[in-house]
């Protein structure tokens, strides 16, 4: 009951701050109704390193006190940071074509790390799919997602840095919104909209938790059927061979 | 004796294993390197015939030929541990996971070492580029480059090892995450190749050793959960 409260107000929340954007704030000078895109697409990508932070942290929480609901953290943590990373550079994509001119552009860094980031995620889910036993799934999750946790600073520099040492174009960022020196309405309207994609993400966080607690419980059930099944019909030594 | 001196110890005769098993079988070394050959040759193909436009496109020609062999290096280096049961002996040994983890990586240290020199002397006679010229600081940018693919590599070949699908989940891991080290590795090459007109090669270099140094010291600190499990 209260996660179905949590799951309406996140909804309420995302509804009316998508309204705020998209009809109440005045759309940019420069960029006209294209900058509108910006206020999901930095709260997805905020949210994104959320997850990711998240799952590094109950990866580690699992290989110290070695309790599966951390590990049902990480899992939630790491579906829901790919689903957010995702639209984060879907968002990124189509603000980046009537602005930039094209959807890709290699001279953001945070375009490529977002990649990457996607890249990285979903082979930890990958990963995850490919072994069976909880335990060990759990303890190869956790060591990979926190590999790839201490990647991401790294990539991100050097891309920074690959693109510093060379730049040639100074092209409009969403940096310059989020300045402060910007018009309040602006930053007013990230703030709602960070706060609503938050609310949002807390309650899938919840849900996607309590999912992952009923499929280990699942396949814990089927493991000691097995075993019960395998003592009520033993098998003639022959058939093992 | 000391913990260093017993785990350096331990790292050497690991890797020594390794290494004598290549020496005797050379299933990992000749089919590596040929497969990056044909790699460079289908460079080549895709991006030619135009020289110049080969030669500018070496650098990260190289490197690409390096990490996806890397790849195969790293996975066979850790295939030998499966016959017989070979890692779980490995993981009986009463010795530091990380001293393990250490000669794994040693042994793959010197494959990709091998195979980088052999690729950097490839690409140069392939693709018409001086490497003569600058090779104290390709030299470097190998090196590096070497460790990093290995000590990544044999961290990720660890976790995939056991897998049904490792074949794809290995590079599908290991790539994303050598990401910074092929951008530094191709960076420092092309710098070192023009003369470092900007004066960047250095920053570059820095960067690499940063990336080896982490991914080390990570390896070695979760190795010890994967032969846990």
């Amino acid at each position: 009951m209260k996660t179905r409260i949590l799951g309406v107000v996140a909804l309420a929340a995302v509804i009316a701050a998508t309204f705020v954007a998209l009809v109440v704030v005045p759309p940019d000078q420069n960029q006209g109704d294209a900058q509108r895109i910006m206020y999901p697409h930095v709260a997805s990508a905020w949210l994104a390193y959320l997850s990711f932070g998240v799952t590094a942290l109950a990866g580690i929480g699992w290989l110290w006190k070695r309790d599966l609901r951390f590990d049902a953290v990480a899992v939630s943590g790491a579906e829901i940071g790919v689903m957010f990373t995702a639209f984060a550079i879907w968002g990124g994509m189509m603000w980046g074509r009537p602005v930039w001119g094209v959807f890709w552009q290699w001279e953001d860094p945070r375009l490529t790390t977002t990649a990457l980031l996607l890249a990285l995620y979903v082979g930890y889910l990958l990963l995850r799919r490919l072994t069976d036993d909880p335990e060990r799934r759990a303890t190869r999750a956790a060591i990979v997602g926190l590999v790839a946790a201490v990647d991401i600073p790294i990539v991100h520099f050097s891309v920074e840095w690959w693109r510093g040492l060379h730049q040639t174009a100074t092209i409009a960022s969403p940096d310059r919104v989020l300045n402060p020196a910007a018009p309040m309405a602006f930053v007013g309207t990230l703030l709602g909209m960070l706060a609503a994609f938050t609310l949002a993400w807390a309650y899938l966080m919840v849900r996607r938790y309590q999912l992952a607690r009923r499929e280990l419980e699942r396949e814990e059930r089927g493991r000691i059927e097995r075993i019960v099944e395998a003592r009520s019909n033993p098998v003639p030594s022959e058939a093992l061979r | 004796m000391s913990t260093l001196a017993s785990d350096t110890r331990v790292a050497l005769a690991i890797a020594r294993k390794d290494a004598l098993a290549e020496l005797r079988g050379r299933h990992a070394t000749v089919s590596t390197l040929f497969f990056a050959a044909v790699v460079l040759l289908l460079f080549g193909f895709a991006l030619g015939p135009d020289s110049a436009r080969l030669a500018a496109a070496a650098p990260g020609l190289l490197w690409l030929a390096v990490v996806f062999a890397g790849v195969l290096a790293v996975n066979r280096l850790h295939l030998l541990e499966t016959d017989d049961g070979a890692l779980e002996q490995l993981a009986l040994y009463p010795v530091a996971r990380r001293a393990i983890y250490a000669g794994k990586a040693l042994a793959g240290f010197a494959a990709m070492l091998l195979l980088g020199l052999l690729v950097l002397g490839a690409v140069g006679v392939l693709f018409a580029v001086d490497i003569a010229g600058a090779w104290l600081p390709l030299l470097a940018t190998v090196v590096l480059g070497a460790l990093g693919v290995a000590a990544v590599g044999t961290f990720y070949a660890g976790v995939t090892v056991r897998l049904r699908a490792r074949e794809v989940m290995l590079p599908l891991l290991m790539l994303p995450v050598l990401a910074p080290l092929l951008l530094g590795a191709v960076k420092a090459t092309s710098a070192a190749l023009a003369g470092d007109p900007f004066g960047e090669l250095g920053a570059w270099l820095q960067l690499l050793v940063a990336f080896d140094v982490i991914m080390v010291v990570a390896g070695a600190a979760t190795y010890g959960f994967l032969l846990e499990d």
